[in-house]
């Protein structure tokens, strides 16, 4: 079977790359190893965040990636029709909270440095933080408003994008794994071999998220991205008392953290089901997917320190995920030059769902050789900060 | 001394409990009731317990027997109102239980190790929806008994019972005995399914004892009582304004579809329905036991399960009743223990449970639940009472995210994400939504815990 491009996994970011790639009028097929929407999109809150990003390539990709979430977001729901369920979009803006001295001076010189990089942000005052959160702990030594942060519900988006696609004539084939490359004569990638039989495309995009080593590894290229583990509680429904996205001041520190070891910082928000979330942990655990009592309890403690009123509210479900972190912690996107034919979209590690649709307009520009609104140097897979990572090519 | 855990305190697990300290463990039993016994033998409060308890269940010396000799015995340590709310595979699993009553505001968290574990966690009610099942009125079997054996209050004055497996005699003989009237007892499989799994009445079991004798005295209680029993028929709606006022009952065929033309309706002012169980699997799951093809717990002659040091016993190893679980659970606490299956010790044990794991077998091929069962589900009908998600949001998703597996559907649509996390409706969604590569038995919380329950520091180990 041919086609113009083979996108490797039905996460929410091969979802928005079909969906753009189909868009452009290419003849696009997207592989999934098990169902759509399975992996780290069905793991996590839903992010489209600014503010846990520094100065920065990522944030300029982040202010624009939130930028097209807003636009997009209407575009689908008119596209496919009120029957289709709600991707919940809820530009609600995110308070980051400070707890400590110390915390309050991180946190303000931090947002101060996002302002000038083109972060709407709004420094608080304990009362105005109270008059937005009520029931967070009245002891905050400070806090910052962030409106552009904003929420999606991320299977649903997924699985709208994947509709979308289908709709612009991307052929989706779940229960799909691949196998193996298929080379022509020069060496270019030019198909891969499933389990179910061969594709052949001019472009083959590995989007595999968390796995996208291990099919990087099928098709001879090792890929610097690993699984890190993500943990989030959910409680029993109730009436919303939580407006925004809140997080602690610890979560910046968190996303730009190496440590292998067990990382919380707290982020706690509602949903539009009326259950509330409080994440979320980060460990390098390889693939173990095991319950840690110590990580829940860890979430729970920094919870009750934004949110007393918690302590009563009853957990009913935990569930966790992998995220693709990448030695950098930048996303792949580009051109694979070690294997012509290849491309990546990955390494998003917890920021994927907001970043997916950027990712996949950068991803879709590149193929077409069309020009990008933004800078997408910082992303390629060749770029310096990963030189190391690379050594050694294919394996 | 070999410590053994024994989770769960119904037939299954008293029996482990007893031969784990036979063989010389030490015992702790843990049970999220305040009171062994588990849902068979659940019972009104010893405060104001009845005179005639032993006449309202079946082999309640037994239970007796079994309670007396572990409360006498310092080697066995009891503790109620002990739910299991986690447990953490490794090398020796760690069981995480909360103490105290649920509905109090003090329960404190505690980890328990032992040498062996023995998950006795035994089902769920499976009760299948139809439209108008959401009313007041509608209850399930398990409820309904509870009422009846724990309250002594009947759920209505005028009920019919209905579903499919022996639990539906049971269900009306003790709505009989606290003073209802049942209209009828429908029963979904037809005749055929029936023979082709023991016989065509119930009650002429005759190679099960235990068995047998359970099931005549309810037959001879109710043929005296002349309750209608049905076989071939089902409960395909409920009607009424605010309750139940009638039921609309239906021929079915071999799988479960109603036959146009056959309903009828009667009115009740409650309805009883019980399709049989599902196994509840969490805690087994996350210790990391492995299931069959059939979603039980796997568990060999030792009823070891796949993970080293857990074995399972009861209705998680397949439906079998009560006596399946008093032996399987024997051997379980005996093997759990150091013994072996070939021991003297649990010979009788052993032979018992090849008895009932035959029982069981016929058991499930009478009583099976049928595909056909969800053509009666209108599209406004509740299947997630939680969330209210109905058979047509459920349909409608289907067919709009055509490559998406449980998970993606299950968040899509948000079915059995509510406060009962699909324990209720699990099995019904997936069939609904005709899945079958994944399931939804997995809940690594297995029960609610509060944020700051969670928060506290766990008190020491015993």
């Amino acid at each position: 079977m041919h086609s113009d491009v083979l996108v490797v996994g039905a996460g929410i970011v091969g979802a928005a790359c079909a969906r753009a790639l189909a868009g452009a009028g290419l003849a696009v097929t997207l592989l999934e190893k098990g169902g759509t929407a399975s992996g780290t999109s069905a793991s996590g809150e839903g992010n489209v965040l600014v503010s846990d990003k520094g100065p920065g390539p990522e944030l300029d990709l982040a202010i624009h990636a939130a930028r097209l979430w807003r636009e997009t977001a209407p575009l689908l729901e008119d596209e496919l029709g009120p029957a289709f369920p709600s991707i919940e979009y809820e530009p609600k803006g995110g308070i980051v909270v400070a707890t400590s001295d110390d915390g309050a001076l991180a946190l303000v010189t931090f947002a101060a440095q996002q302002a000038r990089h083109g972060v709407q942000t709004q420094p608080l005052t304990a009362d105005q933080a109270l008059a937005l959160e009520p029931d967070l702990d009245p002891s905050l030594t400070a806090a910052v408003h962030y409106p552009q942060d904003a929420q999606v519900q991320p299977v649903v988006a997924t699985e709208a994008l994947l509709a979308s696609a289908r709709r612009a004539g991307a052929v989706v084939r779940a229960g799909e794994a691949v196998t193996g490359a298929v080379s022509d004569r020069t060496g270019r990638l030019v198909g891969v071999r499933t389990t179910r039989g061969e594709h052949h495309a001019g472009a083959v995009v590995l989007a595999a998220g968390p796995w996208s080593g291990e099919v990087g590894a099928l098709l001879g290229v090792s890929v610097p991205i690993r699984p890190r583990r993500g943990v989030l509680l959910v409680t029993t429904p109730m009436p919303r008392r939580i407006r925004h996205k809140v997080y602690d001041g610890d979560y910046v520190g968190a996303t730009q953290s190496s440590d292998a070891a067990l990382q919380t910082s707290t982020v706690v928000e509602s949903t539009a089901s009326g259950t509330v979330l409080i994440g979320s942990s980060r460990e390098q655990t390889g693939f173990d997917g095991r319950l840690r009592v110590e990580v829940m309890v860890e979430l729970a403690r920094k919870a009750l320190t934004l949110f007393p009123f918690l302590a009563r509210v009853p957990v009913m479900r935990s569930y966790g995920g992998f995220r693709p972190y990448a030695a950098d912690h930048l996303p792949l996107i580009g051109p694979d030059e070690r294997l012509p034919g290849l491309w990546h979209a990955s390494g998003h590690e917890g920021a994927g769902i907001g970043l997916a649709l950027a990712t996949a307009e950068l991803l879709a520009a590149g193929i077409a050789g069309a020009p990008t609104m933004i800078d997408g140097a910082a992303f390629l897979p060749s770029r310096p900060g990963l030189a190391a990572h690379l050594a050694g090519a294919a394996v | 001394m070999t410590r053994v855990l024994v989770i769960g305190a119904g037939p299954a697990g008293l029996a482990a409990a007893v031969a784990a300290r036979d063989r010389g463990a030490e015992v702790v039993l843990v049970d999220a009731s305040d009171a062994e016994g588990g849902q068979f033998w659940r019972h009104l409060p010893a405060q104001r317990a009845g005179r005639r308890e032993s006449r309202l269940h079946h082999g309640w010396s037994r239970f007796t027997a079994l309670r007396e000799r572990l409360r006498a015995d310092p080697g066995c340590e009891i503790l109620l109102e002990t739910g299991v709310w986690a447990i953490e595979p490794g090398e020796r699993p760690v069981v995480h239980v909360l103490r105290g009553p649920a509905d109090g505001g003090s329960r404190s968290r505690r980890a328990l190790t032992a040498d062996a574990v023995v998950i006795a966690t035994g089902a769920y009610d499976r009760t299948l929806p139809f439209p108008g099942w959401q009313l007041p009125g509608v209850y399930s079997g398990g409820a309904a008994q509870a009422l009846a054996k724990g309250e002594r209050v009947a759920v209505g004055r005028r009920v019919v019972v209905a579903g499919a497996g022996p639990f539906l005699l049971p269900v009306a003989a003790s709505l009989s005995g606290v003073g209802a009237e049942v209209a009828g007892v429908f029963e979904a499989s037809g005749s055929r399914a029936l023979a082709a799994g023991w016989l065509p009445r119930p009650w002429e079991l005759t190679r099960v004892p235990g068995k047998a004798a359970e099931l005549a005295g309810y037959a001879v209680g109710q043929l005296r009582r002349r309750i209608p029993y049905r076989v071939g028929w089902g409960v395909i709606e409920a009607l009424g304004a605010a309750r139940v006022e009638a039921i609309t009952v239906a021929r079915l065929d071999d799988d479960w579809w109603p036959r146009p033309g056959t309903e009828r309706t009667l009115e009740v002012d409650a309805v009883c329905v019980s399709h049989g169980f599902t196994p509840r699997l969490e805690l087994a799951l996350a210790a990391g036991c492995a299931l069959g093809a059939d979603r039980f717990v796997a568990v060999d002659a030792a009823q070891a399960t796949s993970v080293p040091g857990v074995y399972a016993a009861g209705e998680l190893t397949g439906i079998g009743g009560a006596d399946a679980a008093l032996s399987e659970g024997a051997i379980a606490g005996h093997c759990a223990a150091g013994g072996h299956p070939d021991d003297r010790a649990v010979r009788r044990a052993v032979s018992a449970r090849r008895t009932a794991s035959r029982f069981a077998a016929r058991l499930e091929r009478a009583h099976a639940v049928h595909s056909g069962w969800t053509s009666w589900l209108s599209d406004d009908t509740i299947v997630c009472r939680c969330e209210e998600v109905t058979a047509g949001m459920l349909r409608e998703v289907r067919a709009a995210t055509p490559d998406a597996g449980l998970r993606s559907l299950r968040l899509t649509t948000r079915a059995g994400l509510g406060p009962c996390q699909g324990r209720m409706c699990g099995r019904a969604v997936e069939e609904v939504l005709g899945t079958s590569e994944a399931s939804m038995d997995r809940r690594p919380i297995a029960l609610p815990v509060r944020v700051g329950e969670l928060a506290d520091r766990e008190t020491d180990e015993t």
